[in-house]
């Protein structure tokens, strides 16, 4: 039996014993006068319907166009953003790491669940349990394997892992077949997982069909 | 510490098991946990690398058990206890249904909330500091293991690997956990070889690159 078994509390019989906990906390907060309950809201309301890797794609599908915006953000990852209008916690200070056809980065934090959330928003359950931070520093081509990934052996697999307040992106390879599209178009096949570094861009079978 | 939180390397977690269209939250709980815990951050009675430390210090079995807003919950319960926001008996009175009385204003406001997250708090530092290593240079992580917090991962501790950038100066999150020093630092990317972390049968030209401030590294060789 692994940890992962244990990845869903919320399935377990003390879910109502935990939310009674939540909900209790919350009121003595409230009561107390430590948190302001429409400020909660808007917590929530701006990480789960404002900020997203939407907003990462668009990063992406610019660095994809533009050859004076991709130099920029790879040298100064947090302006180049900025730019764009994602600025803030957990991505005051970033880094793009470009993938090529020698080097494929994915991203990671072992040690918590750091991640850049003003351009991919909340991490996924996934890069923040036990298997994906336990194994893809010491198995990053069968982590790749459990999304579907498999990349050449002479392909150096670059894992950073998280571990200061520095936040990564990867910048994807824009996928042959995208010639003349538009920002718009391309952020759309931008996927977070490509963000990450588990995932590749690849056209969309109906998107191919209809050049 | 050497917590269960050191997770890089080990063995016997399971598959990555990602969930197609995945939705932000799992439960409403979740969505709550998440706000008051970034709220009561903007009380300033700890910093971020406190509230690591207060997550990742609890018996392993539980670490591994819980999930990750049930983590952030007992973190934030710990941090309040021991920064006398409230006592543990009021947590429980609280439980009950007992309800408090108001004694304070909060400082996080809903008008602040768009700015505050949008400007975040970034951990450099604008002070010059010597700079002991540069990209290029051969350095081995040492090895220590403090009980108190720490970002220098188990799995390279006394590996050998070779600087790659300097990030500049940041917050060095040992001593920022401990008493909330700065104790400003070079942070630099080292990048290290699989073969040297995992052994010759890993993929050959493979790396993992981590970042390490000037305090966990001495010159190799």
């Amino acid at each position: 039996m692994g940890a992962g078994d244990h990845d869903h509390p919320h399935e377990h019989s003390e879910l109502s014993e935990l939310e009674l906990r939540v909900r209790a906390l919350e009121s003595l907060l409230t009561e107390k006068g430590y948190v302001d309950p429409a400020a909660l809201d808007e917590i929530i309301d701006t990480y789960e319907n404002r900020v997203g890797p939407r907003n990462g794609a668009r990063v992406v599908a610019r660095a994809w166009s533009n050859e004076e915006y991709k130099a920029w953000l790879l040298k100064d990852a947090t302006a180049a953003i900025a730019d764009l209008g994602y600025t803030g916690r957990q991505g005051e200070d970033m880094q793009v790491l470009e993938n090529t056809p020698a080097v494929h980065n994915m991203v990671v934090c072992t040690l918590c669940s750091c991640y850049p959330w003003p351009v991919l928003g909340l991490p996924p359950v996934w890069y923040k349990s036990a298997p994906y931070r336990s194994r893809v520093v010491i198995d990053p081509r069968g982590v790749l394997a459990d999304f579907g990934v498999t990349l050449p052996d002479d392909t150096e697999i670059r894992v950073w892992d998280s571990t200061s307040e520095m936040r990564y992106l990867v910048l994807p390879m824009r996928p042959e077949g995208t010639e003349g599209w538009n920002e718009d178009r391309l952020a759309d096949i931008v996927t977070r997982d490509s963000m990450i570094g588990t995932g590749i861009v690849s056209v969309p079978a109906a998107a191919a069909a209809a050049e | 510490m050497n917590g269960a939180h050191d997770m890089g390397g080990m063995h016997g977690m399971g598959p990555v098991e990602p969930e197609i269209n995945e939705p932000v939250f799992h439960a409403d709980w979740e969505r709550r946990v998440l706000a008051f815990t970034l709220a009561m951050g903007a009380w300033g009675k700890w910093n971020i690398d406190m509230s690591r430390f207060a997550r990742e210090n609890t018996p392993a079995g539980d670490y591994l058990r819980r999930s990750y807003y049930e983590t952030w919950m007992y973190g934030l319960e710990k941090l309040m206890v021991e920064h006398g926001l409230v006592t543990r008996d009021e947590i429980e009175s609280a439980v009950a249904g007992q309800r408090a009385e108001r004694v304070a204003e909060p400082p996080l406001t809903f008008d602040r909330v768009g700015p505050v997250l949008a400007t975040g708090s970034s951990a450099r530092v604008d002070e010059d500091r010597p700079t002991t290593f540069k990209p290029g240079d051969r350095v081995r992580v040492k090895n220590r293991h403090p009980v108190g917090h720490t970002r220098a991962p188990r799995y390279v501790r006394g590996h050998v690997g070779t600087v790659e950038q300097d990030h500049g100066v940041f917050v060095f999150p040992d001593s920022h956990a401990r008493d909330g020093s700065k104790d400003p630092q070079h942070l630099y990317v080292v990048r290290f070889s699989a073969h040297e972390l995992w052994g010759s049968e890993t993929g050959v030209k493979d790396t993992v690159c981590v970042d390490l401030w000037d305090s966990y590294l001495e010159p190799a060789s």
